[in-house]
């Protein structure tokens, strides 16, 4: 539910030509079926020109009324078409919890 | 002392600091981990503040540079991302960079 909400806050805002949004909760300590825990890999032409904490910000910032209610982590690949391709459309891998939780 | 304050003093007194959960030797969130991992690797001196012993400069932080999550790398007084940009940035060599330049600011140890 959240998962789909937050694809597509950023599929209408970013118009990305690639997008994921993967519910990494089950990687961390929280109780099954939770939302807390998401990994976005976003390319879009929205990026050009931008650095990459411009370009978190404008995320973060998008995403900022699930931040209030309950989002927890992000783990955030954001890239321009061009930099994807040269990364040959591939995302580094989420790290496991390591029990810290809030 | 308030918490904005003190954040303001520790990122302004420390040329590279890390706000993290756990400690460089027992982290304790994976996002923290690799974070303290990239800085340790560009074998620099860095300071770091535990949030989950300080409750009150976890509350705060996020509204300090208007960021929401941890872990947060500051240099310079600077915020430099969180743990995805310091790994990309470790990954272009750009991190090893920017914390030997920074890391010739601490003052000499006596």
């Amino acid at each position: 539910m959240i998962r789909e909400q937050i694809e597509q806050l950023l599929r209408e805002t970013l118009t990305p030509m690639h997008l994921e949004v993967i519910n990494e909760s089950h990687m961390h300590n929280v109780p099954e079926g939770s939302e807390s825990h998401f990994k976005v890999v976003i390319v879009s032409n929205n990026f050009e020109g931008k650095g990459l904490v411009a370009r978190h910000r404008e995320v973060n910032k998008l995403l900022a009324d699930h931040f209030q209610q309950g989002l927890h982590a992000l783990a955030l690949h954001t890239m321009t078409p061009e930099e994807w391709f040269a990364k040959g459309g591939t995302a580094p891998e989420s790290p496991q919890c390591m029990g810290g939780g809030k | 002392m308030d918490a904005l304050a003190r954040i303001k003093e520790q990122v302004e007194s420390n040329p590279i600091v890390l706000y993290m959960k756990g400690t460089p030797q027992f982290p304790q969130c994976g996002f923290s981990s690799r974070a303290a991992a990239a800085l340790q690797d560009c074998g620099v001196k860095f300071a770091y503040v535990n949030i989950l012993a300080d409750p009150e400069i976890f509350e705060n932080l996020p509204k300090f540079a208007d960021w929401p999550t941890f872990p947060q790398l500051y240099i310079d007084g600077e915020l430099v991302g969180g743990c995805d940009i310091t790994l990309e940035l470790h990954a272009s060599g750009e991190l090893q960079k920017m914390t030997t330049e920074a890391a010739k600011k601490w003052p000499e140890e006596s």
